[in-house]
């Protein structure tokens, strides 16, 4: 309960000021496509400089916590997801806007990334000791396991059938392989220097997602632009709360999904969102609606990516190990102040510490309470005339995509793979398993090398990858999940055979 | 705020065009970039920002130095762009790690070498450790070259990818004892290879000094041995290898710094090499430095020359066999 006596740090009157420009400030960079929650925090560092420890630190766990929401606000609106965690995010969300439901899209993705984020956030205050231990408790092999476990969720995942899902997400894996390799220092398929550090996953997201409905946007012409004006329907925010109490499951999950997957250091966030929109999906009854713009996806996928925020700072916190990229940039936020993460820091420092801690609760608040206020402002973008509208989202995926890293090599990739995902899709794959490759395929591969180095040098392969009660139970998940996707496709040929029959 | 000026540096390059020829007597009229080929938040993206950040003062070069991340392959991409893409006008600045573009460019595959720039001055130098688990039966660096030889090729040490500071180590370590070892390079840097010692995946790890000591202060590691020619003043009680019979250098240990791309004017060049150190020097600056466990080492562009030929010569022989 030691966090409850630093409460009132948060509400000093300068305090909750910089709480107040950290949690806004930090909802509109996540709002634009291409900053990440890692260079949001990374560009205010340099802010924290002139303010005590403690301070600096609201300003960037109020940022951290709002950019992974505010993600989904373009994710949302526009198709774009600003980073990995807001991929599932856009598969649901971005129907409902197109149904004139953005606004209740909105609504619930703030709801949802608030009940998740305070049931991250808590863990973090409750349960670091033991968390710590599960962080530690992934290995390589562990890691390896995992991500094949992402690789079966690939066939299943917002695609018209298995073998079209697996066939993107094997052209993602093969994207993944571009650049020098992360280990050995390998060239592969870089035919232009700016493949030289491979596909950067932010412009990859931008141009998977963006440029295709940008393209039939522009493909449609301006003929009947004037009869394709959504009508954004209003939604009261009390029937928000109540379509949240009513999928319990799907909160539940993510929540669930999102703060186990944050936990582990350097997969988590990017494939929580994905993870937890698959397995809802898979328990749902309702699960021929994904896709088509359900309140579930989106609750699912938002909870979960807010509820890794907590956890995913464990490791930083109590062992001093950024687990994550925006981890290792909020290390430099305490190293300026010559603040170690790890005891020091909960021995010598509680204030800052806990005052951290707290300032990411009270954000959470601030942020569902901030993005309930504009969600409805925000979701008359679908308004906007189609023609008009392609222009501002393909200017917005130049910019996030140059914006990543500062360069024109990064637009070039995000343009190219979008152009390619444009025809693609009219044969009826879909950009989500493709991204997926792409963000399993350095894991799986890395941690496989790292693996068998160490399991030549000492016990062998098999022995290594096979056994051990971690990797069993991965293993097990693994051919349950594989079982499950063959049985639901075949019920789902037997179904439609029946149909074709009958007619 | 970075990117912003950044951008305004851009624009203004546009307006002023070319460099006027007057001796760079007005050197610098505008803003200056400076590139560091790993992402924001790393530890040369954490102390490149601490270190420039009195460039604006009017005892150092009265113009602010905005830093632009070029991250991706070890550092690979940004040092290629610096080499090739980047203009040779002084306005560009881009930081060094040593000994990694050196290695790199004797490995091949990249368009750079140590001739494809000009140093200007060195502000850090980050030693290589050896660290070993709380718990490991290891408690100097004679325990690990017994295990190691009484069980060849069984020793797993992390460290943080080929080619950088720890793998040189690595190869150093190897050489010097005679023992069979096994390094595992880690896709997730020296934070990654951390955790791999901490969790207990592999036997040790050699590691940065600044985050050894880190991990030491929480508690997770015993740091047996420095790489590097004397002690350091942040872990006065850890021996070096060489005192503890082993014959290496300080061949491993990061140094960081500021270099321009070759061709630019040799005025730049020469006012740039008078400035910077003494903006190193800055008490603001080393207390900064200081608070983050960084080790400073300022050095000016003629020891640095010295140095980069020094290391050219040891990595050429040590990767030669590979």
């Amino acid at each position: 309960m030691e966090f409850l006596a630093y409460m009132g740090d948060v509400f000093i009157p300068f305090n909750f000021l910089l709480l107040l420009i950290g949690t806004i400030g930090g909802l509109i960079l996540g709002a634009t496509p291409g900053l990440s929650p890692t260079m949001a925090v990374a560009l205010l560092i340099p802010f924290t400089f002139q303010l005590e420890a403690a301070q600096g630190l609201i300003l960037l766990g109020a940022a951290y916590t709002s950019t992974v929401a505010g993600g989904a606000v373009s994710a949302i609106l526009l198709k774009i997801p600003g980073a990995p965690a807001n991929i599932a995010t856009t598969l649901d969300g971005h129907t409902m806007a197109k149904k004139g439901e953005g606004a209740k899209a909105l609504q619930l993705s703030f709801l949802s990334s608030a009940v998740g984020g305070i049931f991250g956030v808590l863990l973090l205050i409750f349960l670091t000791p033991v968390l710590a231990k599960w962080a530690l408790a992934f290995g390589p092999s562990h890691l390896f396991w995992l991500a094949i476990l992402g690789v079966t969720v690939i066939g299943t995942l917002d695609s018209s059938s298995v073998v079209k899902g697996l066939l993107s997400g094997c052209i993602g894996l093969w994207l993944s392989t571009i650049g020098f390799d992360d280990i050995m220092g390998a060239q592969r398929f870089i035919f232009h220097p700016a493949l030289g550090g491979g596909i950067n996953i932010i412009a990859a997201l931008i141009g998977l997602f963006a440029i295709p409905q940008v393209i039939s946007m522009f493909a449609k012409g301006r003929v009947d632009s004037g009869a394709e004006v959504i009508e954004v329907k209003k939604h009261p925010i009390g029937s928000a709360f109540r379509a949240l109490a009513s999928h319990p499951r799907a909160l539940g999950i993510g929540t669930a999904v999102g703060s186990v997957i944050g936990l582990i250091p350097g997969v988590g966030g990017q494939i929580a969102g994905l993870v937890a929109y698959d397995q809802s999906k898979k328990f749902s009854p309702e699960r021929d609606k994904f896709g088509t713009g359900h309140s579930e996806g989106v609750i699912a996928a938002e909870s979960a990516n807010n509820a890794m925020v907590g956890p995913s700072l464990v490791p930083l916190l109590t062992l001093s190990i950024p687990g994550s990229p925006t981890a290792a940039v909020l290390l430099g936020g305490l190293l300026i102040h010559g603040i170690f993460p790890g005891s020091d820091l909960f021995d010598n420092h509680p204030d800052v510490a806990w005052t951290f801690i707290n300032s990411m609760l009270i954000g959470q608040v601030l942020m569902c309470l901030f993005g309930l206020y504009v969600a409805g402002l925000a979701a008359r973008v679908a308004q906007v005339p189609q023609s008009v509208m392609a222009a501002i989202v393909l200017a917005l995926a130049v910019f996030g995509s140059y914006s990543v890293q500062s360069s024109m090599g990064d637009v070039y990739v995000m343009a190219a793979l979008g152009t390619g995902m444009y025809f693609l899709e009219r044969f009826g794959f879909s950009a989500a398993p493709l991204v997926l490759g792409l963000i399993l395929g350095p894991i799986a591969e890395a941690n496989f090398i790292q693996g068998s180095m160490i399991a030549t040098a000492t016990d062998g392969l098999a022995p290594y990858f096979l056994t051990g009660v971690l990797n069993l139970t991965l293993i097990v998940i693994v051919i349950a999940s594989i079982f499950y996707s063959v049985w639901m496709e075949l019920r789902a040929r037997r179904y439609t055979n029946k149909e074709e029959m009958m007619t | 705020m970075k990117k912003l000026l950044a951008g305004a540096a851009m624009a203004l390059m546009a307006v002023t065009g070319t460099a006027s020829a007057d001796g760079h007597a007005n050197y610098p009229e505008r803003p200056i970039m400076m590139m560091v080929s790993y992402g924001a938040g790393g530890a040369t993206d954490f102390q490149a920002r601490i270190v420039t950040m009195t460039a604006g003062n009017e005892d150092a070069l009265g113009m602010p130095i905005a830093i632009l991340n070029k991250p991706g392959a070890g550092g690979r991409v940004g040092w290629n762009w610096l080499a090739t893409q980047a203009e040779a006008d002084g306005y560009t600045l881009g930081a060094y790690n040593i000994p990694h573009f050196i290695a790199q460019s004797i490995k091949g595959g990249v368009e750079y070498s140590a001739e494809s720039f000009e140093p200007i001055a060195n502000w850090g130098a980050d030693p290589a450790v050896f660290v070993v688990g709380k718990d490991s039966e290891f408690n100097s660096m004679n325990d690990v070259v017994e295990f190691a030889k009484a069980n060849p090729g069984k020793l797993t040490f992390s460290g943080a990818g080929l080619f950088v500071g720890h793998h040189i180590a690595a190869l150093q370590l190897e050489k010097a004892s005679g023992a069979k070892l096994a390094y595992i390079p880690n896709n997730k840097g020296g934070a990654g290879a951390m955790k791999a010692v901490i969790a207990g995946e592999v036997m040790g790890g050699v590691n940065n000094l600044s985050d050894a000591f880190r991990a030491r202060e929480a508690g997770n590691v015993k740091i047996l041995g420095v790489f590097d020619l004397e002690r350091n003043d942040f872990l006065p009680d850890v021996p070096t290898l060489k005192e503890q019979g082993y014959e290496i250098d300080n061949a491993s240990v990061n140094f960081r710094g500021v270099m321009v791309p070759k061709g630019t004017p040799q005025g730049i060049i020469d006012k740039l090499a008078a400035t910077v150190p003494t903006m190193f020097e800055n008490g603001r600056v080393a207390g900064k430095m200081k608070a983050g466990g960084s080790p400073m080492h300022i050095m000016t562009r003629d020891e640095v020359l010295e140095m980069w030929a020094a290391r050219e010569e040891t990595l050429k022989e040590l990767l030669a066999g590979l």
